[in-house]
């Protein structure tokens, strides 16, 4: 028994012939298992999907009601059976319904890790350790540079700013699904208790949450505020409305942005921005390294992001591994552009 | 440590002035003695830092991490610093909760770290780091680095970094942290200013007094800044309420305002200092003109450079502001003179209460008792009615400039009686700059900008016409980022967006062939040669003076204008330098 007769890497994603499916496909495909909500991972026009509950509501909120010809929704540990392969779906902790798959067949285990993050979120379920034979990982930090820790420390940061700058706004880029609800559920963590506004293309996704039971406190949309009711408030939106026309109607805005990339001074300055905020929904690169270590697995594919330092580094600790080359991940964030909020630009 | 690191990162992304003054008072503000201290010493680069060199942090990091994935993030990231304070393996702190590593069953030993004997350290703070420092041998020095590092967060040790290399470069100016520090006791900063060349780190007696728990300090020093008086603008149509017998005039020169003072200390030993106008200690950089000034006295005058008993234009100033190593060659190439016009202090009296006219006698016979090359006397500009001092202005080298006239911007009015009064009151003291000069320009790139406009397109690269291999095109001469009214403002970022041809990130490409762009009058100061601009010359301050909406681009001006006028800026009189050269031209002599 390989890996390969398991799993086999394409260039529209990872198949199990043998079961006849395949995870997060990048075309449409017969039967594809999805991982979670975001765009790159999660396409419509398949044949059959197979999710949990939270990401094919995620879809439908996002693509329609037809964005799939049929769906099947599998809780936590379940096991499904497929001839003689054995499918289950185990928290991912990247956002709320995120997993990973774990496939099995005649004693060999590959565990497909979607996106993933280890760190606590109160929006979704905590990240759980799958031990495997095969481990696919993501690298979209898979660079020592990254590391994010510190979560609470970086919203504590967003307001002190705002104690700081009561007459200004605060404006927060941040992923619409995911990141926006985190943050929103961060705030409430430290005590922040007034209420946040949100951009119009956060609304759907957010009150997705809310009704999932996600506490999120006050959640107000930003349309219709006059410029000066926008002073000393904190407003969540896409990362790409920060600079747009859409800001000007905010009071001297602060431009703060919610992403891992923010570790990076460089990248924080392209986009612009003046209080970067180290949030960020996947695993950094300790992560990512104590990840791979925990699973006891003997082989590791890299999937999306920074492939080279992490196959370099799993090589290094003797075991097998290789990138894929797998077309079309990782661009949820670039692509999370927004689309003109209804009633005004 | 980490809170003066967090102030750190923070300023180096904000771009807003009144912000950066707001988040530093608030540091200070919030911060303990002696700490604050330290921090306004490092910001106003009090404390001398350069300890560490690229090569040590390499050493230290290569020590600790593997060549191939330092290599990789090196590459990333681009900044030595940087990369080592987010490369450096710290020891994880302990997450609790659910989903945290605890709660997954493993520690952080698993990833092999080395976690310092005793578990974590404590960070240091900015007291630990300088205390240590004065006291640090140099073998000790990479241990010492290496265990603060591990004390510290990503934030701090890129902090801590900055500071040992000596690579800040945060935009914020000592006038700015001393401005900070002044508002927390609601004082003017120049009262800060004037007692800081008195004050030494970690200014605990400062603090007290800007807080209202102590006693003023107490400033004995014997050459102490002066702040400065300054002008007001004017324009030749409000010159008619004015009575032209009220006023002298002086040429405006075009080089920077300076304040040399000299004093005896306690022991009866000369203490000579230059100040720029913010009342920054600039002797260091200057020390042919310190040894120039041995007489006790406060002058207010400008800096230029003097050759061949000519005032050189400020682009020849400029080459020497530019070099930072003061060589004897850099001092003989660029000979530093003092043009006197007004003198504050005399022998240890205070005359700034005097009127102008009597500060200047006092000044030209001081000037002649200096007798100093280097030091001379701001010529008066002699009028007896405005159409005389109009006439003047517009040409400076007959009206008594002669050949120092390149180096004249403009001329300048105070009233006779007019006391010298910091700040810039309105009525004694006028400027009357001469016109800038001008060009069309085609829009060519528009950037977004920061702070306030960041939804804004308000960075304009524009060019004019260049004949390139028979075609005429568009080369990219200068930036502006102000000059236009706030609709101007508008109505460019709307053009912007509609005529966008190209994205690059921020930038964006907009239309400009010959008939359709937009033409935008540009203003500008100066003109000098320049390897680093693709098209051969650099502008000073160029600004967008109108839009020429009514203009298509085809009618911009060509590059040989900008030619034309630099010749002038180097030349002096224009004309004089081709018909020279006609003349000594043998064939049509």
């Amino acid at each position: 028994m390989r890996p390969e007769d398991v799993l086999v890497p394409t260039p529209s994603g990872v198949c199990c012939k043998a079961g006849g499916f395949h995870i997060d496909p990048t075309r449409p495909v017969d039967r594809a298992l999805i991982t979670h909500g975001h765009s790159d991972h999660a396409r419509a026009g398949h044949g059959l999907v197979v999710a949990t509950q939270e990401t094919l509501d995620i879809m439908r909120l996002r693509y329609g009601d037809n964005f799939a010809g049929r769906t099947q929704a599998v809780r936590y540990g379940e096991t499904l059976t497929i001839d003689d392969v054995t499918v289950s779906f185990h928290p991912a902790g990247h956002v709320l319904g995120s997993a990973q798959i774990k496939v099995e067949r005649k004693g060999l285990r590959v565990v497909a890790s979607g996106d993933y993050k280890d760190r606590p979120d109160p929006t979704c379920a905590p990240f759980e350790l799958v031990s495997c034979d095969v481990f696919i990982t993501e690298a979209t930090f898979g660079l020592p540079v990254f590391r994010h820790h510190d979560a609470e420390g970086e919203v504590d940061k967003l307001l002190h700013s705002v104690a700081l700058f009561p007459e200004r706004a605060h404006l927060v880029g941040a992923y619409s699904l995911g990141k926006a609800q985190r943050v929103m559920a961060m705030l409430r963590g430290r005590g922040y208790d007034r209420p946040i506004h949100i951009h119009g293309a956060l609304e759907t996704i957010t009150r997705y949450y809310q009704e999932r039971g996600v506490a999120l406190g006050d959640i107000e949309l930003v349309r219709g505020a006059k410029k000066s009711e926008l002073a000393g408030t904190i407003t969540i939106a896409p990362p790409s409305a920060i600079g747009d026309l859409w800001s000007r109607r905010f009071p001297d805005p602060v431009a703060a942005f919610a992403s891992g990339w923010m570790r990076v001074r460089a990248r924080a300055r392209q986009r612009g921005i003046s209080l970067p905020l180290v949030i960020s929904d996947h695993a950094d690169w300790d992560g990512l390294t104590t990840t791979i270590a925990a699973t006891g697995c003997s082989e590791v594919w890299v999937t999306h992001g920074q492939e080279d330092a992490l196959v370099h580094w799993s090589r290094a600790r003797g075991l097998k591994a290789q990138p894929l080359d797998i077309v079309g991940y990782g661009d949820e964030n670039e692509h999370d552009e927004i689309a003109p909020e209804p009633g005004g630009a | 440590m980490n809170r003066f690191a967090e102030l750190l990162d923070r300023l180096a992304y904000e771009p807003g002035r009144n912000n950066k003054l707001r988040l530093i008072a608030d540091y200070l503000r919030t911060t303990p003695d002696p700490e604050r201290g330290w921090a306004l010493a490092a910001l106003t680069g009090a404390l001398s830092f350069k300890y560490a060199k690229g090569g040590m942090i390499r050493a230290l990091i290569a020590e600790r991490t593997d060549e191939v994935l330092f290599a990789l993030s090196y590459d990333y990231v681009g900044d030595l610093s940087e990369t080592v304070a987010l490369m450096w393996p710290a020891p994880i702190p302990p997450l609790q909760g659910e989903g945290g590593r605890e709660a997954a069953g493993w520690g952080p030993e698993v990833s092999g770290k080395q976690t310092p004997p005793g578990g974590l350290r404590p960070p240091p703070s900015l007291t630990d780091i300088v205390e240590t420092l004065s006291t640090l041998g140099k073998a000790q020095l990479p241990g010492q680095i290496a265990r603060w590092l591990d004390g510290l967060d990503e934030t701090g040790r890129w902090a801590l970094l900055k500071l040992l290399t000596g690579a800040l470069r945060i935009g914020v100016s000592a006038r700015l942290a001393k401005t900070a520090a002044a508002s927390l006791g609601g004082k003017p900063p120049d009262e800060v200013e004037v007692m800081w060349p008195g004050l030494t780190p970690p200014y605990v007696q400062l603090f007290a007094w800007l807080e209202g728990k102590g006693d003023k300090p107490a400033s004995n020093d014997p050459a102490p800044f002066h702040p400065p008086m300054l002008a007001h603008a004017i324009g030749e149509p409000e010159l008619a309420v004015l009575d032209a017998a009220d006023f002298v005039a002086e040429w405006k020169w075009d080089g920077i305002r300076v304040q040399a003072v000299a004093g005896e200390d306690d022991h009866g030993h000369l203490v000579t200092r230059l100040y720029s106008r913010t009342g920054e200690d600039i002797s260091r950089s200057f020390p042919d003109l310190i040894e120039a000034l041995r007489r006790s006295a406060a002058i207010d005058g400008e800096l230029l450079i003097r050759r061949d008993s000519r005032i050189q234009s400020f682009n020849v100033l400029q080459q020497r502001l530019n070099r930072k190593a003061v060589t004897p060659k850099l001092l003989a190439e660029f000979p530093a003179h003092l043009r006197a016009y007004d003198l504050l202090a005399d022998g240890g009296h205070d005359l700034r209460g005097h009127p102008f006219i009597e500060r200047r006698k006092r000044l030209e016979h001081f000037v002649a008792r200096l007798n100093d090359p280097r030091v001379d006397l701001s010529p008066l500009v002699p009028f007896a009615s405005w159409p005389e001092l109009i006439a003047a202005r517009a040409d400076p080298g007959a009206a008594g400039a002669g050949d120092d006239a390149p180096a004249v911007e403009g001329v300048m009015l105070k009233r006779r009686d007019s006391l010298y009064v910091p700040g810039r009151p309105t009525g004694p003291w006028w400027k009357w700059k001469r016109d800038p000069m001008t060009i069309d320009a085609v829009l060519m790139y528009a950037q977004r900008g920061h702070g306030k406009r960041s939804s804004f397109y308000s960075d304009y690269t524009f060019g004019v016409w260049k004949s390139v291999d028979g075609e005429d095109r568009l080369v990219p001469v200068g930036k502006a980022y102000f000059g236009f009214t706030d609709d101007e403002l508008k109505e460019i970022d709307r053009f912007v967006r509609r005529h966008t041809v190209e994205r690059f990130g921020p930038v964006r490409e907009v239309t400009h062939d010959a008939d359709t762009g937009l033409v935008l009058e540009v203003a500008f100061e100066g003109l000098q040669r320049s390897t680093r601009h693709r098209s051969g010359v650099a502008m000073r301050f160029p600004r967008v003076s109108r839009l020429r909406w009514d203009k298509p681009p085809r009618e911009a001006d060509r590059i040989e204008t900008l030619e034309k006028m630099l010749a002038q800026a180097e030349h002096g009189r224009a004309p004089a330098a081709p018909l020279l050269a006609r003349a000594s031209n043998p064939a049509l002599a």
